[in-house]
């Protein structure tokens, strides 16, 4: 299967590794993803309260290259801009007005049927019998706690994907590795998001407290699916150490990193070695274990 | 025939924008106009006057007013019409105001479009035959549906009169959700104490008849002569064997299988049951779906201790009709759930509160239930999940309703008013337990209803915080309930040892099918609908149907109470007179026409359409005809618009008539 | 065609229930709409009779408006149903008639929709303007001399 494969612009700079880990897994499970040609960037950070119009017509190009080059599904690792491609397309399909300004402006018709798939619905499309029969490592010591964010399943009349308020698409795909899950209450409470740049201190506050209820509830791992997430919550402990004394620290993996741990590839292969807070398998899990208790 | 017109200013209503003398000079010159006029109050004595004395000196047999819509006055001016002598059926009415001077403001358009109403109307009028109202007896019992304080208080007042009532419960008995609270607002009077004597009365009541875990399957007929099929389910207990004494459901087995509905599933209840110590009839029923023998034929305990021989498992559902004149509805309301919905539901459910998994968090009914005396803590404060005092309570307004996004955007009336109640009752018992409600509004608009909330805030302490919650998760045993005080504008958390959300009345899940059967339209809620929301709030479109309680809007018990008052009082005017006055345009067979093809049956939607067999002197049959029972018949024309050779006809809406009409406005 | 000062007539067939008390609450709101409606009362659209649609056209009107209670909350139960199994036979005559699909418009309006009944009745003048008069039978009678 041909799936297109938008990275998104962290995919090349903060997020090397979650490229790195998903290509990796990919072509293990013979699953052909194919980077969309020529693509720009989506207009979910600044765009969209900048200029609405900017930022459909951002998204828009990308929509209409999917078309040309024939992706009927198209991958955004990253929550935003799968958020950020799905609403715009909801808005072009919805107004015939507003559709005939952006095709004008991109200069391409855009027909709007590419499903737009995140890294969870890929793996499903995937599915658990194939990922299963690639799984070399026992994951068992591995408790997981995770962590959706607020773009993955919101919101709901848009991504029709899960429930917006107890997800549990992650959970299942956690467990066919053979991984842990724990059963915690912040999975989509907010890690303060892009206040990580000009309000550090809000997103050490509040991502301090989603890593402790993780732990409260026996985690000691989180697994996420955004970039934005992965920064607040794993390169932000560094900060979280300084504010908070006693912090111990606790691994944040990639979805696609901790199947490929699975699969039994390394750190090194699947980039964890460029996490902030570093992730030994299985020693430092073990190390953690003793800290919780 | 000679046909006056009568234009109405109706004050400057009509008259500001059409020319009304202009429409009444036109009028005089259609054919067979013999006198037209306008006046500024057509509707008043002397404007009524006026036609009945042109009636007299033009010796007219035909009238037209143009005036106001038809619903307002048609009655007013066919009244005058038939005092001046002439049969009110030859008057007819041209709509001048709702549809033509409250609707353009071009006067010369206006004007012109009043005179094309008025000629078509003069066109209808000339094709109008005299009629005579039908009667049809009455038939002088009435069905109420329901058996909460709204079906008992209609029973009560019609069977007090003098009527036969027949009264259908669905559950095994009668008492609705008032049995269920413990005290109410805003005299906390206890609820049972003022209802069980009612239901009492209902019982022993001679002119009741009360049939409890029973429904209805159909109604047939028409208003003063209803015919209702209703289904005896099978209690498996004879009721006449019965003495209540309880024996059976000490010795049941089953005493952790079936939550009771009663007690909003807080507690248990055995296989065989009655709902609650003071249910009328007291007269147990068995659940069969977690009774051992009707599993799998092991069991008969209650059967052998019962020393009545009272029960029998080979009992079976039965039917049985009815002849009713009125129906009375008071099917009651449910209570909005939080659970998880179906992905196409359109309401959904609150995933924030935890979607209904945690024990602590509770709706009304439940924390009712608490309360109460006769529930399942017996009236001490415990927390469902592990019986400890809650120290801290947090109630949520506005659960599923004011909330376009996952529930209803109708306000449910009596959160407010139950929540205050909530807080002051659990404060009266527990004296260093904080209570905090998160409100949208206040809305206390009854009578001590606003003084009851300053109660709650200025006697009994209750904390109130003027925002929503937008989070309510576990944490320690405690759950932390996040929320916004907007009055002060900071966020705010509270790790509360139990949660009360007050949800939102809803209408029963089953009500749209109920009104399907019966007759009556009902909202995109499942609330039924009335005539008028001012003006005639409990009768439905339906003639002979009468709305009472919570199944029309949300609402509190006194406002149930008269509710259901007016409707029996609206039911009894029916039965004032022995015959009911019918409107008589019905549908008519032309025997001479009509080949006997019955489409017409196929398609009436009351069966008023028999076969009748038209015979030779000798008694030979010559042919079938159809034949109109015009007491059934309701008007409607459909079968005028099937027949193939238009031999049944709809009398006022003739073929001929509508054809003028058409002919006539250009 | 120069249709800038052709003023449509419409007729409009509706059932007392609903549409009619539907355009009584336009009035009591004051809500403001065309006027070349003509509005003929029937206690119900089961009444009506696909003549009277070809009546209306032979008479003169250039657009005609059938409007009834929505489905399942019909007065008689079903009239309305009847009416709209009528209708979806009827409008596969319309081409055989010569009745353009466009002058002809079917609609629910609700008792409470007084809003809805203006916006029918302004969206389907406007549509019968658009098209300009109906002349076809018109034509026809002069040729056969019929007295209307």
């Amino acid at each position: 299967m041909q799936i297109g494969y938008y990275p998104g612009c962290s995919q090349t700079g903060t997020a090397k590794e979650y490229d790195k880990s998903l290509r990796l897994v990919m072509n293990k499970l013979s699953a052909g993803i194919l980077e969309l040609n020529d693509w720009s960037c989506c207009g979910a950070t600044s765009a969209h309260v900048t200029s609405h119009r900017l930022s459909l017509a951002l998204s828009g190009r990308n929509l209409a290259l999917a078309e040309k080059q024939g992706f009927k599904e198209m991958l955004a690792p990253c929550a935003a801009c799968y958020n950020r491609l799905l609403i715009s397309q909801h808005e072009l399909n919805n107004s015939p007005k507003v559709k005939a300004d952006i095709e004008e402006i991109v200069d391409c018709k855009i027909k709007g049927d590419t499903e737009i798939i995140n890294i969870i619905q890929l793996f499903q499309k995937i599915g658990k019998e194939k990922i299963s029969e690639n799984i070399k490592n026992d994951l068992s010591i591995l408790k997981a706690a995770c962590y959706y964010g607020c773009l993955l399943v919101r919101p709901h009349d848009i991504t029709h994907f899960d429930d917006a308020e107890e997800p549990v698409s992650m959970e299942e795909l956690v467990k066919t590795v053979g991984a842990e899950t724990v059963n915690w209450n912040f999975k989509t409470e907010c890690c303060g998001a892009a206040h990580s740049v000009a309000r550090k201190e809000i997103v050490v506050n509040l991502s301090k407290k989603i890593i402790e209820d993780a732990r409260t509830h026996g985690a000691n791992v989180i697994i996420v699916a955004c970039p934005m997430c992965h920064t607040n919550l794993d390169m932000r402990q560094r900060a979280m150490k300084r504010e908070y004394k006693d912090h111990s620290e606790m691994p944040v993996l990639y979805l696609p990193e901790l199947i490929g741990l699975a699969m039994g590839f390394d750190n090194k292969q699947l980039g964890i070695d460029l996490h902030t807070v570093k992730f030994k398998f299985p020693e430092l899990v073990k190390k953690s274990e003793e800290i919780t208790v | 025939m000679k046909i006056g017109v009568f234009i109405c200013h109706c004050g400057e209503n009509i008259g500001r924008t059409v020319d009304c003398a202009r429409v009444a000079k036109a009028a005089a010159f259609f054919t067979n106009v013999v006198y037209s006029v306008d006046n500024k109050y057509m509707c008043s004595d002397p404007g009524q006057n006026i036609i009945k004395q042109a009636v007299k000196d033009y010796k007219l047999d035909g009238v037209v007013v143009g005036s106001c819509s038809p619903h307002m006055h048609e009655k007013t001016f066919r009244k005058a019409v038939s005092d001046a002598g002439v049969n009110p059926f030859l008057c007819e009415i041209a709509n001048l105001r709702e549809h033509v001077s409250w609707v353009h403001e071009d006067k010369e358009v206006a004007t012109g479009k009043a005179i094309d109403l008025v000629r078509f109307a003069v066109e209808k009028v000339k094709r109008n035959s005299p009629l005579t109202t039908i009667k049809v007896p009455v038939t002088k019992r009435t069905l109420v549906i329901g058996g909460g304080i709204s079906g008992i208080q209609a029973a009560l007042d019609v069977a007090n009169a003098g009527y036969e009532v027949v009264l259908v419960e669905k559950e095994p008995s009668i008492g609705g959700h008032m049995s269920q609270l413990s005290e109410t607002f805003p005299t906390l009077d206890c609820s049972q104490c003022i209802l069980t004597p009612r239901m009492v009365e209902v019982y022993q009541h001679p002119k009741i008849k009360l049939m409890t875990y029973a429904e209805v399957e159909s109604v047939e007929g028409f208003i003063g002569n209803f015919k209702v099929t209703i289904k005896q389910k099978a209690r498996y207990v004879d009721a006449d064997k019965c003495s209540g004494c309880g024996t059976c459901m000490q010795k049941c087995p089953i005493k952790k299988k079936a939550f009771s509905e009663f007690d909003e599933k807080l507690a248990f209840r055995s296989a065989i049951y009655v709902p609650f110590p003071q249910a009328v009839p007291n007269i147990p029923v068995i659940d069969t779906s977690v009774c051992t023998y009707f599993k799998n034929g092991k069991c008969s305990m209650c059967q052998k201790v019962c020393d009545r021989e009272a029960i029998f498992f080979d009992q079976k559902d039965e039917l049985i009709t009815e002849d009713v004149g009125a129906i009375i509805v008071a099917t009651g309301y449910k209570l909005y759930t939080i659970d998880k919905k179906p992905e196409e539901s359109e309401i959904k459910g609150y995933g924030e509160y935890g979607y209904g998994k945690y024990k602590d968090v509770i709706d009304g009914l439940q924390f009712e239930r608490i309360a109460s005396a006769s529930g399942p803590t017996s009236g001490e404060f415990k927390r469902p999940s592990d019986g400890k005092e809650p120290k801290k309570i947090v109630f949520i307004q506005c659960v599923g309703s004011r909330d376009e996004s996952k529930g209803f955007s109708y306000c449910s009336k009596i959160c407010c008013m139950y929540t205050a109640k909530h807080a002051m009752l659990y404060k009266h018992k527990v004296h260093d337990g904080e209570a905090y409600v998160f409100y949208m509004d206040i809305r206390a608009g009854g009578k001590m209803y606003e003084e009851f909330v300053r109660r709650a805030i200025e006697e009994d302490g209750v904390k109130y915080i003027r925002g929503r919650v937008s989070r309510i998760y576990e944490q320690n045993g405690k759950y932390i309930v996040k929320g916004e005080d907007t009055l002060a504008g900071v966020p705010v958390e509270i790790d509360a040892d139990m949660v009360v959300l007050a949800t939102a009345m809803v209408a029963q899940p089953e009500a749209s099918k109920l009104a399907q059967t019966i007759g009556i339209p009902y909202d995109k809620y499942g609330y039924f609908v009335e005539v008028h929301p001012k003006l005639r709030p409990v009768e439905s479109s339906s003639g002979g149907i009468f709305l009472a309680g919570a199944c029309h809007s949300p609402r509190d018990i006194p406002e149930c109470v008269s509710m259901a008052s007016a409707a029996a009082a609206k039911a009894m005017v029916l039965f004032g007179s022995d015959m009911l006055e019918r409107e008589p345009t019905v549908a008519k067979v032309n025997e001479l026409l009509c080949a006997g093809c019955f489409y017409c049956r196929k398609v009436c939607a009351y069966n008023a359409i028999e076969i009748k067999d038209i015979r030779d002197r000798s008694g030979n049959l010559i042919k079938q005809v159809a034949y109109v029972n015009d007491g059934l018949c309701q008007g409607c024309g459909t079968c005028n618009a099937t027949c193939p050779s238009k031999s049944v006809e709809l009398i006022g809406y003739t073929d001929e008539q509508i054809f003028a009409e058409i002919s006539a406005l250009y | 065609m120069d249709n800038n000062n052709f003023e449509p007539k419409i007729i409009a067939f509706v059932c007392n229930w609903c549409t009619y008390t539907g355009a009584d609450l336009a009035g009591t709101s004051r809500l403001k709409y065309q006027p070349n409606i003509r509005m003929i009362k029937l206690p119900c659209t089961g009444r009506i009779d696909p003549v009277f649609i070809i009546k209306a056209f032979e008479k003169g009107a250039d657009g005609v408006l059938v409007s009834g209670c929505h489905p399942g909350d019909c007065h008689y139960n079903a009239g309305n149903f009847h009416a709209r199994r009528r209708w979806i036979m009827f409008h596969k005559l319309l081409d055989y008639l010569g009745i353009d699909d466009n002058r002809l418009h079917f609609s629910w309006v609700s008792a409470s929709e007084g809003k809805k009944f203006v916006d029918v009745v302004d969206g389907f003048v406007n549509k019968v303007k658009a098209k300009g008069p109906f002349i076809r039978y018109a034509e026809i009678n002069k040729e056969f001399v019929i007295n209307g």
